[in-house]
């Protein structure tokens, strides 16, 4: 909420100048979220320090609210940190209280404006994510001199740590124009969330305070990313835009790639090869009419649509959210009616009988069960094996033993925020094997996945075929 | 001429044009009953004589026809029915719905229907039409008998059309009026020892007069006793146990339905030919030894019998072998068929019997089924039927259900006699875990759950849950809940008191009061409201009260969930250590023999705060504190070194200085409800319902006997247990309410989140129907944790204000209503969908959008 800057390059007082704020005066600025207060609370000649306070109206932030929801829609509660942090408000208003001089502009010391000066900056306090690391890598390849005080949750809860709140000191000499426009780029950056949506005209803005120098900031990727709200779109047409008037060095550039790649493609591998798997199974029982239960967002059935052996393909997902995502992804408001008519999508759960689901050849459950609890198991199995039982059931679920090969992967962690458990093959097996012998099934086991030798692969399959079916 | 028709019927008008159907109909039938081809050809094609249309007129037409025949209403087709092709799907359609086609013939001279036809400007089809129709018509009248039409009524001429007079009739099946109470019987099988034994004990006198030989039997309470069916074969008196239920059913003592062996006996009496099998020899070597008189009367008495009934208002079914929803009070050959037979699947057990098909399972009407027809051990409950054939015969019992008590009467067979080919009676093996219900109830089905649907409640008008919150609840649900078993309620959402106009004041107990007192309540309750988080706990005796009372295996002696249904402890060893706390000090308290229950369900409040709301406290609610507290005092600093040289910013200084102490007291209002959680010693739990126990849901109970009752968790251990400190306030009496601002006052002012004020009787209602259950009334530095932490700067508190309370009441009310409805239906022993209904309706109303900081 509160930005200082100071200068002792003397005469300190041509800051006013600068800033066209008269630092014998206080000002005041009507925002459209609050207001903004520039005073000076030291003006000599050999020191003079401009402060700009953000006053925000923290009822009209709710009430008046047209933007979005913020990081956790915490814009929606009147209990949220933005009235005293320095976050995208804050760029907002540097921008229409110093916009002369966010320009370059000075009236009466054009000279100064155009000149590096020795600044120190304060602001407090800023919200980062990623603590400390993030701040001085943003602000060191600028040349600045960074002194960040963290703050504590509450020190009367110490077990409850540190909180992402920093009081942060800049120095360096820098043209203020330039010292402006860092702080516009960045302080919403490091906050990593905006107050606004985010457009097209964003990424002018972006261009226009950052073009001078982020395409040499070595965290451009991560700076930009923030800064545009992760949409993919606009962030590689910024990065392009950025990088076609740097002279890079293209073999470095081609290493880099070739790494980041890498990782995608190994994910990008299991996820096929499981799909591959899955298809490949589906084939061979013979499967006509397939069922996908837990479809999400659709991957596997843009798959299972390619293959014409699949003459119906029902979608089936708990969330609504992700089959409105499938629909759109699928483009079934514009497929042929004949492949429209392949292709159906509903709501439904695993854990409760539903008669839409009887009648089918095959039924996929791809990652799936170890997003129940494991009380509600049972009910799954009877819902899938003895209500619905469709003559094949192929299912797969992560092999707990393969996650010591995940580096990233802490000891005894699952690998998803969602999942109730993770089973090793031993376990899966015997569960699977139980529930082929309960309700009238065979059942066989397939690794899915590069297969270690003592771990096995990553994924695990049981497919299962109704016995004195076919 | 009086034509009598079924009062549910497919009525077809047969007639050329011309013929009069259309006036026919009018007169005699109301409008919404009467389809007419005509108008649906209008309906489609704009032009009623569009022959063109003809095709698309008659979807529309069977389609409507449909839709009313399963609604159970009476249908009019006006048409000219004149060809049997038309008449066929119609036909059919009557034969779905298990409705009795009627054609009314119109054979009119076609000079009739020339001359009329004449008069209207839109018939301009030539007389060939008329003709070739009357044709058909005359073709027709020889087949119509053939073609399915049970009541088929030839009117020759205008005067005869004009004679009519219509008679509906009800069906046979229909005597809903008979509202008992009833003794059902199951299948006697000629067992008359242990008939008569039943009935003694079921209270009746059965005494036999001396000169009529007749039976005369009575009941002082004026029961009636209802047979089943399958009276005869494999049993040692057959003829005995006839002339019983004969005399009785000819004297208004019991009603009869016929079973499946009763249906072949008749057929076999009517000399046709049947297979002498099952158990038909005895009844026929005992029926040998009586006089011809007899055998008529036992035919014409079978012969009388009607496949079901529907009784006391349409409450109770009484079938053979049951009857699903869809063919209740219908009357068909289809249904006569389901009613002695059931269903099979077309597969054969192990035994070579068929492999019945469980229509039971799939039950959803709301009218109780008692059957028999399959011998099963024990009688048992599945979603609202019960098989009460416990195999006499077979050495078993003579089982009769009591109706409404839904008591079970049995007496135990003297002797084996008749061996079934399939063991009925358990083998050595075990008694199943779980009843068939429970079994049942294992997994619930979507259809119950799913679109938009309608609850009745008994305290509040039908709640209807709309699609798309059905649609976000089922995500929740599914997802997070725990086993539906348990889940057997949620709480409401509580609306806070109407804002306060007070200086300083959001929220004040005068708004409180004024609501009570508005709304009829004189008396009521004030309650400290803990700031924790909402939990219900249910704990049971043991693990085997939580099998046979919930049907839950292996997930230990209770639960404990949070208001969206999740469970609360994450920790497992936490959480066992919790519910044995509870269920030891309910122990002690003395529960289980004053309330003769097996478990318990409490709804309570759970603290701290911050061991359950961690994330969020440490995400939103310190991490404001933390943001402000650093900011502030920057910004203070900063302004005071700025006064001495500028003075015009001494109102921006003051300003922040109140900011900054404002922050201050937010921080000091969440520290309150936080403390650090090692171990269940640090946990506090204040239950302020005591909601339901074995058969009773406390609602009758006013919140003096919650309270009271409760304290004697605190006395049994005080360590866990917080006894909530309460007021009783008389609304109408200033000095009693200004004694309760007091205490609230000195409550909120040492921290404390405030009070929830409530009726003193647990449901109000006033000539509106209900009144809220409970109103809360928040403290002025509690609010800070809702309203920001300046919310109390005089510019803010202002625009605070403007905030509407009608969804959010509106909201608490149908919650609260189906809360109650879920533990009343499940202290009622209703299937779980039933009660799952109303909870899982209950968090699809918490999606609606309401303004969270009510």
């Amino acid at each position: 909420m509160l930005l200082t800057i100071t200068t002792k390059r003397s005469p300190a007082t041509d800051l006013g100048y600068l800033l066209h704020k008269n630092p014998a005066r206080a000002h005041e600025v009507s925002l459209s979220f609050g207001k903004a207060h520039v005073f000076y609370p030291e003006a000599k000649p050999d020191c003079c320090t401009a402060a700009l306070l953000l006053d925000l109206d923290p009822v009209g932030l709710v009430r008046n609210r047209r933007g979005p929801g913020g990081e956790g829609r915490a814009l929606e509660q009147y209990v949220n940190d933005r009235p005293y942090v320095a976050s995208s408000f804050m760029s907002v208003a540097l921008s229409q209280v110093f916009g002369t001089a966010m320009a370059g502009r000075s009236k009466e010391r054009q000279e100064l404006a155009e000149q590096a000066l020795p600044f120190h900056v304060k602001v407090a306090v800023v919200p980062c994510r990623g603590g400390e690391p993030v701040l001085r890598k943003v602000f060191e390849p600028l040349g600045y001199t960074v002194v960040v005080t963290r703050h504590p949750l509450d020190e009367t809860f110490p077990e409850w740590g540190e909180s992402a709140y920093f009081t942060v000191e800049l120095r360096a000499v820098h043209r203020l124009k330039d010292l402006l426009a860092h702080l516009y780029v960045l302080l919403p950056v490091l906050d990593d969330d905006k107050h606004y949506w985010v457009g097209d005209d964003e990424l002018q803005k972006l261009l226009h305070h950052g073009g001078d120098w982020l395409a040499a900031h070595p965290e451009r990727e991560l700076i930009v990313q923030r800064y545009l709200k992760y949409q993919k779109r606009l962030t590689r047409r910024a990065l392009a835009q950025l990088v076609e008037d740097e002279e890079s060095d293209p073999d470095a550039e081609a290493e880099i790639h070739a790494t980041e790649e890498a990782v995608v493609e190994e994910r990008i591998t299991l996820n096929q090869q499981r799909h591959a798997a899955v298809v490949a199974a589906l084939k061979a029982t013979g499967a006509k009419r397939v069922l996908d239960l837990g479809c999400g967002e659709g991957k596997l059935l843009r798959v299972l649509l390619e293959e014409k052996a699949f003459s119906q393909v029902v979608g089936m997902d708990v969330s609504y959210r992700a089959l409105e995502v499938a629909q759109e992804r699928l483009h079934l408001d514009r497929m042929p009616t004949k492949q429209r008519e392949r292709i159906t999508l509903f709501q439904g759960a695993l854990t409760y009988r539903d008669a839409r689901l009887e009648g089918y050849d095959a039924a996929t459950v791809i990652e799936v069960i170890e997003h129940l609890d494991p009380h509600r198991l049972s009910s799954f199995e009877r819902v899938l094996f003895e209500a619905a039982k469709p003559r094949a059931v192929i299912l797969t679920t992560p092999n707990a033993e393969y996650n010591v090969k995940f580096e990233t992967l802490p000891a005894g962690k699952l690998r998803h925020k969602d999942h109730r458990f993770e089973w090793t093959r031993q376990q899966f097996q015997h569960w699977a094997m139980g529930v082929a012998d309960r309700f009238g099934y065979s059942v066989r086991f397939l690794p899915v996945g590069p297969e270690d030798a003592v771990v096995g692969a990553p994924t695990q399959m049981g497919i299962f075929a109704r016995m004195g079916s076919r | 001429m009086n034509i009598k028709i079924p009062e549910l019927s497919l009525v077809l008008l047969v007639g050329p044009s011309g013929s009069g159907k259309s006036t026919f109909a009018r007169k005699h039938f109301k409008a919404t009953e009467i389809l007419s081809s005509d108008y649906c050809r209008g309906l489609v094609s704009d032009d009623e004589n569009n022959q063109a249309a003809t095709s698309d007129a008659f979807d529309v037409l069977n389609f409507i026809a449909g839709k009313r025949l399963a609604a159970g209403k009476l249908t009019v087709i006006d048409a000219t029915n004149v060809q049997d092709e038309a008449r066929k799907p119609l036909v059919q359609l009557a034969r779905q719905y298990h409705c009795l086609p009627v054609a009314i013939v119109f054979d009119l001279h076609d000079k009739v229907c020339h001359a009329r036809n004449k008069e209207r400007s839109d018939r301009t089809f030539g007389q060939h039409v008329v003709r070739q129709q009357s044709q058909q018509l005359r073709r027709s009248l020889r087949t119509l008998e053939k073609e399915g039409f049970r009541y088929v009524y030839r009117l020759e001429s205008p005067e005869e059309v004009e004679a009519v007079t219509i008679v509906r009739q009800p069906l046979w099946n229909n005597k809903k009026e008979e509202r008992g109470p009833f003794d059902i019987i199951g299948d006697v099988h000629g067992c008359f020892d242990e008939l008569k034994r039943l009935l003694e004990t079921l209270g009746y006198h059965v005494t036999r007069e001396a000169e009529t030989a007749r039976y005369a039997v009575t009941h002082p309470a004026g029961r009636k006793a209802v047979f089943l069916g399958d009276l005869v074969d494999r049993g040692p008196s057959t003829p005995e146990v006839l002339r019983l239920v004969m005399d009785m059913t000819e004297s208004g003592a019991a009603l009869c339905v016929p079973g499946n062996h009763d249906m072949k006996l008749l057929r076999k009496l009517k000399g046709r030919d049947v297979q002498i099998t099952h158990g038909l020899a005895e009844s026929l070597a005992q029926l040998e030894k009586e006089p011809p008189a007899f055998h008529e009367r036992v035919t014409a008495f079978l012969q009388g019998l009607v496949s079901h009934y529907v009784l006391d208002d349409g409450e109770l079914v009484v079938a053979h072998a049951g009857l699903k929803r869809e063919m209740q009070g219908r009357g068909s050959g289809k249904v006569k068929d389901f009613a002695l037979y059931g269903e099979t699947t077309g597969e054969t057990d192990e035994f070579g019997l068929p492999v019945r098909y469980n229509w039971a399972a799939e039950y959803r009407g709301k009218a109780m089924v008692v059957y028999g027809h399959t011998p099963v051990p024990e009688p048992e409950w599945l979603n609202r039927t019960i098989n009460v054939d416990t195999g006499c015969v077979y050495g078993g019992k003579l089982t009769a259900l009591r109706y409404p008590e839904r008591e079970l009467v049995s007496v135990p067979a003297a002797h084996t006699y008749y061996e079934s080919a399939k063991p009925f009676l358990p083998q050595d093996e075990a008694a199943p875990v779980l009843t068939a219900q429970q079994q049942h109830d294992d997994v619930l089905d979507i259809q119950d759950v799913l679109g938009k649907r309608l609850i009745k409640t008994r305290h509040h008008h039908t709640v209807t849950i709309r699609e798309e919150n059905a649609i976000a609840a089922l995500e929740v649900m599914s997802r997070f809940a725990i086993n539906p078993k348990w889940l057997i309620y949620l709480p409401p959402t509580m609306s806070p008191s109407e804002t306060s106009t007070r200086d300083g004041y959001l929220e004040h107990p005068s708004e409180a009061f004024g609501y009570y007192r508005h709304n009829g309540v004189s008396r009521v309750v004030c309650e400290e409201k803990h700031m924790g988080s909402r939990a219900v706990v249910i704990v049971c005796r043991d693990e085997d009260a939580a099998r046979s009372r919930f049907g839950v295996v292996g997930e230990g002696i209770g639960t404990c969930f949070t208001r969206t249904g999740r469970r609360f402890f994450s920790d497992d060893t936490l959480e066992r250590e919790f519910l044995e706390a509870v269920r030891s000090a309910v122990e002690q308290a003395g529960w289980w023999d004053q309330l003769s229950t097996d478990w318990v369900c409490l709804d309570c409040e759970l603290m701290p705060w911050s061991a359950k709301a961690q994330e969020l406290l440490r995400h939103q609610y310190v991490a404001v504190g933390a943001a402000s507290r650093a900011a502030l005092p920057e910004v203070v600093a900063l302004l005071e070194q700025s006064n001495a040289t500028n003075p015009d910013l001494g109102a921006l200084k003051e300003r922040f200085v109140n900011r900054a102490t404002m922050v201050d007291q937010y921080v000091a209002a969440y520290r309150k409800y936080c403390w650090s959680v090692r171990s269940l010693a640090d946990y506090k739990m204040a239950p302020f319902h005591l909601l339901a126990t074995e058969g009773k849901v406390h609602t009758d109970q006013d919140h003096i006997w919650h309270m009271e009752t409760l304290a004697t968790l605190n006395k049994a251990n005080p360590s866990l247990f917080v006894a909530t400190p309460y007021r009783v306030v008389d609304v109408t009496d200033s000095a009693s309410e200004e004694e309760a601002i007091r205490w609230w006052a000195t409550l909120t002012e040492a921290g404390g989140e405030g009070t929830v004020v409530k009726p003193f009787e647990f449901i109000a209602t006033n000539r509106r129907g209900l009144v809220q259950p409970a109103v809360k009334c928040r403290g002025r530095e509690y609010l800070r944790i809702i309203y920001g932490p300046e919310y109390s700067a005089p510019e803010h508190l202002e625009r605070l204000r403007s905030r509407g309370l009608s969804s959010k009441r509106s909201l608490a009310l149908r919650e609260f209503a189906l809360g109650i409805e879920a533990l009343e239906r499940f202290v009622r022993l209703e299937p779980l969908r039933r009660v799952h209904e109303c909870v899982f309706g209950v968090l699809a109303l918490e999606s609606e959008p309401v303004d969270p900081r009510l």
